[in-house]
């Protein structure tokens, strides 16, 4: 069993949002030429993470799932509502997204205006839905766990567009191979960021520390692929 | 809508053709407009599933142009983002029961990804640029071209990883048998699989070097950093 330290450790570093799985890459690409605006999206990216998770997380957990309604009464026990998951999904993060930006607007108008433009279109970002989606997959058992998650998966991708955009304000000053300038570059420096990230696997979280010293990317690789199939 | 469409042009005019065309080549979505990266290469370990994400990707693609199309004056403009979400989520929800029914074993392995064919950004991308301001056959041309051309760069990038990454092509062995003992075609002079190529990072690279190569034959498409 993972403590909610290793779930939250784990969600930023070896199962990195951008590096592991791609999800935010179009943001990713886009809003990453400054630093500055690569800042504003990472934090709105956080923020917006860390509310819909956990809300979404008590939608499938009280809703949604086989059996979830039985605090209803008896007669509801067996109704299996999965297959709505996706639109109830969606329509919570579009809906608290634009309740953010109403908020946000009203109350913190310093945060709105570095925020501002962001916001909107987090609501069609990919981590976010993708963020939900993996609570879903993952049956996390409370919603501290599926909180965790979601808070160190927002960290994670802003560790990575910050990187990323501070790599490609320097990259201006580089001589770029003309075909390559813009996105191809960036493509092939996020995979080679991606490649570092790799080495992240090998931290082992929890009980399932081994009792061997050293051992090499390759089996840790291989033990994740069956742990991936148990 | 039918009469509209007969008092205008012909079906396949020259306009039409290029709005499938186009997005084939010099504005392919993936490669030059940066959009759907985010499902695009984590499913391409595999040719089977780009093959099959493409083919949900085209359905959806489709069907959400020409039903936003359809809708594109009713849609109050406010709530137009919420409104082609839940249009292009209901499609999702329908492509999702579809796999599982039929292909349970791809669906297991696409896992997450059906599901985030809704936040692909070339499908919003499409409803709000084009579909919102055009009438519904030409949506379903410009859907119709968007969902090949991403889908072309999907399975070249999955042929790619497949097989060097596990030396076959939609399962079937190409190199020979790599089990150790009983090797036979290439891996008997020593030919190992390239691990690297199932790893995450590679698809980055790959479709890195596919925007190098189209743009140095296209001269055109070259940014000032």
């Amino acid at each position: 069993m993972e403590s909610t330290l290793d779930i939250f450790v784990k969600a930023i570093f070896s199962e990195n949002m951008i590096f592991a799985y791609f999800l935010g890459m179009c943001s990713y690409l886009a809003v990453s030429k400054t630093v500055k605006t690569a800042v504003g999206l990472g934090a709105a990216v956080i923020f917006v993470l860390t509310v819909t998770v956990p809300v979404n997380f008590l939608l499938e957990n009280y809703v949604l799932k086989e059996g979830a309604l039985s605090w209803l009464g008896e007669e509801y026990a067996e109704l299996d509502l999965s297959f709505l998951s996706f639109i109830m999904y969606i329509a919570v993060v579009a809906s608290i997204v634009q309740l953010v930006e109403m908020l946000v607007e009203k109350f913190a108008p310093a945060l709105y205006g570095a925020l501002g433009i962001f916001l909107p279109l987090i609501a069609v970002n990919c981590s976010i839905l993708g963020g939900a989606l993996f609570m879903q997959e993952r049956q996390y058992s409370t919603i501290l766990d599926a909180t965790a998650f979601s808070l160190g998966s927002g960290v994670g991708w802003f560790i990575a567009i910050v990187a990323i955009a501070a790599i490609r304000e320097k990259l201006r000053y580089s001589n770029v191979p003309g075909p390559l300038r813009g996105l191809g570059i960036t493509f092939i420096v996020t995979g080679l960021m991606g490649m570092a990230f790799m080495s992240f696997m090998g931290i082992k979280y929890g009980k399932e520390a081994p009792t061997e010293d050293v051992e090499t990317v390759t089996t840790m690789i291989d033990t994740n692929k069956e742990n991936n199939i148990n | 809508m039918s009469t509209e469409k007969k008092s205008s042009e012909p079906l396949f005019s020259k306009k039409n053709k290029k709005l499938i065309t186009d997005p084939l080549t010099d504005n392919n979505p993936v490669t030059i407009q940066v959009l759907g990266i985010c499902s695009a290469l984590a499913i391409t370990v595999q040719v089977n599933q780009a093959i099959v994400m493409s083919m949900s990707v085209l359905f959806v693609i489709i069907m959400g142009n020409w039903i936003v199309s359809l809708l594109r004056n009713l849609i109050p403009s406010r709530i137009r983002i919420i409104v082609q979400l839940l249009i292009v989520a209901s499609l999702v929800i329908i492509v999702d029961q579809v796999l599982a029914a039929y292909l349970p074993d791809l669906s297991e392995k696409l896992s997450v990804f059906v599901g985030l064919i809704i936040t692909n950004c070339i499908i919003m991308g499409r409803l709000e640029a084009f579909a919102m301001a055009n009438k519904p056959w030409p949506s379903i041309l410009d859907g119709f071209g968007n969902g090949v051309g991403y889908g072309a760069i999907l399975i070249i990038v999955a042929v790619f990883r497949e097989l060097f990454g596990s030396g076959t092509l939609m399962g079937i062995p190409i190199f020979g048998n790599p089990l150790p003992g009983e090797e036979s075609g290439l891996y008997e002079l020593g030919y190992q699989n390239n691990n690297l190529m199932i790893l995450p990072p590679m698809a980055l690279i790959i479709v890195g070097i596919i925007i190098w190569v189209q743009r140095s034959r296209n001269k055109a498409l070259i940014e000032e950093h």
